[in-house]
């Protein structure tokens, strides 16, 4: 009885992981290789995607930065001390995790857009964040700005004050405190939030979609390019371009699995 | 206060609550601010057929991909816990794959496997059953989003539960079946909710991999998401805010219910 229902379980366990996560990711491969290695090589060196490959490093080397510094500050002080409406700013840190992505790219076409806030001014000073880069990267920052003060938070919680207690009162400076003591022991928390973070920046889709304005040649991320390619009916180079991607996603998948065994020792 | 003795406090704070201002805070002021029109506008904006099919679209496959998953994702979370066998390491690193996959390939993919040209669609289309461009497409790619919400979130719990409980109850003379439903089941309840309630606040908002595979003809297959989108290009911003508001409010309440699940879950 046992181990019927085991294997029942176990069966059933494979068979909708299989049909859910493996098959979708096998098709991928699939397509992109069924015009031949030749095409995928021509599909992923295309100008165009090179291009889209530039302006998706470009976004995370600024997101990923921001939003480490924002983790690492903010943890500090939602970690380390109890203050009033405490939990308040943790649920406003939440907040981007659970909004549309449409949403959090067209709040910045409000703000910065022609007919927003700061359009008129930004049309004076000559200076575009609308269907141009930094539209691209802040609404990149938006929807990754949780993702390392997230980890961030419970570890430092978990390992209290006391090591940093007895660094000050031997004489260490608050910085001194930090690299050597804090930073050390959440460097595992750390590094999944980042790639959490990376893998979301290189990733989202419609909150760029939004702000992009899908210029080609200058405003595509790697998920707008391929969307563009699959519009135009060219789906084996679309499935090429994304084959990266998915690639990327493997990496991450094992990169995490590793950092976790890590911190589990 | 005992805590302030470490340094760095008001640095961190302020430097916290400046950034969130300017990222996160500020625009979504200027969204609500957008809304410039009086309530009777807002109301014929709100009321519009499309907008309702639309709505009603987005909570049903919201849901119905939700509820499956938290059942699914149940039994899958037992699987991974509690039984050792070969690839289940594997499988383990796996379930994080649509965390780790861009929304966009996802819905390529599943559009791939499920058009009646598709691997999957086209047997199904052989029994004349159409599953892509369909709300069934959606609710298919819903599913594959918000799984690693219920898995993740029941994960730990479930290891964590104290088997001397289960077994107290074994020895008792429970049935296998009574010691699920009265021992095991009621402590993972908070978690389930909890999974349940993030993977549709997750996948009532999903745009990218939905667009895809759901043909979006207006009435039948338009997600929330996408009319707004749809507002935008046309520059009706004023239409775009209020039902970006709309989902906002809806977004908020998701936060407030998943914060008081995972209270209720700590104190459990």
């Amino acid at each position: 009885m046992r181990n019927l229902n085991k294997i029942i379980l176990i069966l059933f366990s494979v068979l909708f992981l299989g049909l859910f996560l493996l098959c979708p990711l096998a098709i991928i491969f699939h397509e992109s290789f069924s015009k031949g290695i030749e095409f995928y090589f021509k599909s992923i060196s295309d100008p165009g995607a090179l291009q889209a490959v530039e302006l998706t490093l470009i976004t995370v080397l600024i997101a990923i930065p921001a939003n480490l510094i924002f983790g690492l500050m903010s943890s500090w002080a939602i970690a380390k001390f109890k203050f009033k409406g405490r939990n308040l700013l943790i649920t406003l840190i939440d907040l981007p995790f659970s909004i549309s992505p449409v949403i959090s790219g067209m709040i910045y076409v409000l703000l910065f857009g022609l007919q927003g806030w700061f359009g008129p001014w930004l049309i004076a000073n000559d200076f575009q964040i609308i269907f141009a880069v930094p539209g691209i990267v802040l609404a990149t920052m938006f929807v990754t700005f949780p993702f390392v003060a997230r980890e961030l938070i419970p570890i430092m919680e978990e390992q209290g004050n006391d090591q940093e207690m007895a660094a000050l009162s031997l004489g260490a400076s608050g910085w001194q405190t930090f690299w050597r003591i804090t930073l050390p022991r959440a460097k595992w928390g750390l590094l999944y939030g980042v790639i959490l973070c990376n893998a979301r920046a290189m990733g989202e889709f419609g909150a760029v979609s939004v702000v992009s304005g899908h210029i080609r040649g200058k405003t595509n991320t790697l998920p707008l390019y391929i969307e563009i390619l699959y519009n135009e009916y060219n789906y084996v180079a679309a499935f090429s371009v994304a084959s990266l991607l998915a690639l990327l996603a493997l990496i991450t998948l094992i990169i995490k699995h590793l950092v976790e065994k890590k911190r589990c020792q | 206060m005992k805590s302030r003795i470490l340094p760095g406090f008001r640095l961190s704070l302020t430097y916290t609550l400046i950034y969130l201002g300017l990222i996160v805070i500020i625009p979504l002021i200027a969204l609500l601010a957008n809304i410039t029109i009086n309530i009777s506008a807002i109301i014929e904006i709100v009321s519009d057929e499309r907008l309702v099919s639309a709505l009603f679209l987005s909570l049903r496959t919201a849901f119905i991909s939700s509820f499956i998953n938290a059942i699914c994702g149940l039994a899958i979370t037992w699987t991974l816990v509690r039984y050792k066998f070969p690839g289940r390491q594997v499988l383990d690193a796996m379930i994080d794959l649509p965390f780790a996959l861009p929304t966009a390939v996802a819905g390529i993919a599943f559009t791939a496997l499920y058009a009646p040209n598709g691997w999957i669609g086209s047997f199904f289309s052989s029994i004349d059953i159409k599953i892509a461009f369909t709300e069934v497409g959606i609710i298919l790619v819903l599913i594959f989003i918000g799984l690693p919400f219920v898995i993740r979130t029941l994960q730990p719990v479930l290891q964590d539960l104290d088997k001397s409980l289960e077994e107290a109850a074994y020895s008792l003379g429970a049935s296998k079946f009574q010691t699920f439903f009265r021992i095991i089941f009621p402590s993972l309840l908070p978690a389930l909710l909890t999974g349940f309630a993030l993977s549709f606040a997750r996948t009532l908002g999903e745009y990218g991999s939905v667009i895809f595979i759901a043909g979006n003809i207006p009435n039948k297959t338009e997600i929330v998401p996408l009319l707004i989108m749809t507002k935008l290009e046309q520059f009706d911003y004023i239409g775009a805010s209020v039902i970006g508001a709309m989902m906002l409010v809806i977004s908020f309440i998701m936060l407030l219910i998943i914060n008081s699940l995972q209270s209720w879950a700590g104190k459990k």
